[in-house]
C-alpha cells in the first residue's frame, strides 16, 4: 500500500499547532509506516510538491506570501485541512484587523521602538500585509477543520486516522471546541 | 391545575396548563438548546436558540416563552431547526470578538460549549472585528463588551433577584450594549451592591471577576440555586 503523502504549512500562526503535532511523540514513529511527510517546517523541501494527499495548514492568511502559498497548496492537495484556531477563525493573528494596515505599522514601528521594515516593493524583506487577516476557508475551499489553540494531539491523531481509513474527518463534540 | 396533552417529537406527553414547551421538554429529557434562558429568571425569548416547529404554524416559535396548549404537535430537531441554530451561534461568534484562546472564560463558557455541541467547527460569516470598549472601572468586576451575546441575564437577575436594577440596554440591534446606571461607568454606579449575581449568571466571558486571566473564570452559581428554584416554581403557581 502506498503511503499517504502528508504536507504541513505554517502561515500566520505561532507554530504551536506544529508543536502539538510533535507532541504525538512515539505515535509519530508508528504513523511513519503509513505516512510520508513531503513538505512543511519539519522537513527540508523548498517547493510545495504535487499530488499531496493531505495538507494540514496552521495559521491564518495574513500576507501575500501566505495567500500565494495557500492557493498553490489547494491546487496540489486532495484534502486541505484548517489546522488550529488561527487557520479556522483568524484567532490571535486577526486581532490586528481592528486597525488599518498603515496605522498598524506606524503604531508598532514608528511610534514604538525600532524602524519600519520594508515591504510591498521588489527585494523587500517582508511580504506585503493583506488589509485583513482571513481564515483559510474565506480564501480557498477547505475540506475539514481541527479546532483548538493549539489542537490537542488527540484531535490531530483523530483527523489523520480518519483520512488514513478513508473516512471523512468529523471530530466529536469534545474535540471540536475552539480555544 | 388543569392538565393538557401534547405531542413532542411523535411522543405524547401530559403537562400542566401554563407550562412552556421548554419546561415540558426538559421534564421529559428532550434537550432543546438555550442561551438567554435561565431557570428562575423571567423568560425573554431573545436568542432564538430554542426555536421549535408547531404543526399548523407558518414559522418556528421560541420554546422558552411559548405556553403549551392542548393537542399541540411540536418538533424540536428538524433539519431546518438544526441549521437555524447553527446559523444563530455562528452569527454570535462573528458579531463580536470571540478569541477563546485568550479569554478569561476559555473552557468554561456556555457559548463555546454550545458551538461545539451544535457541530460548529468554523464560522461561515465574515467576522465584524469590532473594537468595543471594556469597562474595568468597578473594583471587583469587569465587563468586556467584545464577549457579550446580549442574553440580558445580567439585566434580569440584577433587577428581579438583587432588586438593584443597575443594568439596562442602550441602542438597537447589533449596536446594543448593556449599560450600568443609564450609561455611566460601572465603577461610578451607586445602585450596584457588588453582589456579583450578574457576573455569575453571565454565560460568557463578558462579565468576570478581576484578577482572572485566560481560562481562569469559572461561574459559581450554587448560592443562587434556592432563590432561582423558588422563582421558577412560583411562576408555575407552585412553591418549594
Ligand atoms: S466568551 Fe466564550 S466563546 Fe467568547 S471568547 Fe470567551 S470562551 Fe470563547
Ligand atoms: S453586582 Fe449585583 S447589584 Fe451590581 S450590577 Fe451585578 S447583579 Fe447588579
Ligand atoms: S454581559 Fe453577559 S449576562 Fe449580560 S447580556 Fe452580555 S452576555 Fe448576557
Ligand atoms: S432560550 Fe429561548 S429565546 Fe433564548
Amino acid at each position: 500500500m502506498s503511503k499517504l503523502r502528508l504536507a504541513t504549512a505554517w502561515l500566520g500562526g505561532c507554530s504551536g499547532c506544529h508543536m502539538s503535532l510533535l507532541d504525538l511523540g512515539e505515535l509519530l514513529v508508528e504513523l511513519a509506516d503509513r505516512i510520508e511527510l513531503v513538505y512543511g517546517p519539519l522537513v527540508d523541501a523548498k517547493q510545495f510538491p504535487e499530488q499531496v494527499d493531505l495538507a494540514l495548514i496552521e495559521g491564518a492568511v495574513a500576507n501575500l506570501e501566505n495567500l500565494e502559498l495557500l492557493q498553490q497548496i489547494r491546487r496540489n492537495s486532495r484534502l486541505l485541512v484548517s489546522f488550529g484556531d488561527c487557520a479556522i477563525t483568524g484567532n490571535v493573528t486577526s486581532l490586528r484587523n481592528v486597525f488599518k494596515v498603515d496605522d498598524l505599522l506606524t503604531s508598532v514601528y514608528q511610534a514604538g521602538p525600532g524602524s519600519l521594515p520594508r515591504s510591498g516593493e521588489d527585494g523587500d524583506v517582508l511580504p506585503e500585509l493583506l488589509p485583513r487577516v482571513l481564515p483559510l476557508h474565506q480564501v480557498v475551499e477547505v475540506d475539514a477543520f481541527i479546532p483548538g489553540c493549539p489542537p490537542d494531539p488527540e484531535r490531530i491523531l483523530a483527523a489523520i486516522t480518519a483520512v488514513l481509513n478513508g473516512e471523512p474527518v468529523m471530530l466529536g463534540e469534545d474535540q471540536r471546541t475552539f480555544g | 391545575m388543569p392538565a393538557i396533552t401534547l405531542t413532542i417529537n411523535n411522543e405524547l406527553f401530559s403537562a400542566r396548563k401554563e407550562q412552556t414547551i421548554l419546561e415540558i421538554a426538559r421534564e421529559h429529557g428532550v434537550d432543546i438548546p438555550t442561551l438567554c434562558h435561565f431557570e428562575g429568571l423571567e423568560a425573554m425569548g431573545g436568542c432564538r436558540l430554542c426555536l421549535v416547529e408547531l404543526q399548523g404554524s407558518p414559522r418556528p416559535v421560541p420554546a422558552c416563552i411559548t405556553k403549551a396548549a392542548e393537542g399541540m404537535v411540536v418538533t424540536t430537531h428538524s433539519d431546518k431547526l438544526i441549521e437555524y441554530r447553527k446559523m444563530l451561534v455562528e452569527l454570535l461568534l462573528a458579531e463580536r470578538t470571540h478569541t477563546c484562546s485568550i479569554c478569561v472564560q476559555n473552557n468554561n463558557c456556555e457559548l463555546q460549549a454550545l458551538a461545539a455541541k451544535l457541530g460548529i467547527d468554523h464560522v461561515r460569516f465574515d467576522y465584524l472585528h469590532q473594537q468595543l470598549p471594556m469597562d474595568a472601572s468597578r473594583e471587583r468586576f469587569a465587563l468586556d463588551h467584545n464577549r457579550c451575546v446580549l442574553c440580558l441575564r445580567c439585566v434580569r437577575v440584577c433587577d428581579a433577584v438583587e432588586g438593584a436594577h443597575t443594568w439596562d440596554v442602550r441602542g438597537r440591534g447589533s449596536t446594543s450594549r448593556v449599560v450600568a446606571d443609564l450609561d455611566r461607568p460601572w465603577g461610578s454606579s451607586t445602585s450596584c451592591t457588588d453582589c456579583g449575581k450578574c457576573v455569575q449568571l453571565c454565560p460568557t466571558g463578558a462579565l468576570y471577576k478581576k484578577g482572572a486571566t485566560v481560562g481562569e473564570m469559572k461561574k459559581e452559581r450554587s448560592f443562587l440555586n434556592r432563590i432561582l428554584e423558588r422563582r421558577r416554581l412560583a411562576a408555575q403557581g407552585r412553591s418549594l
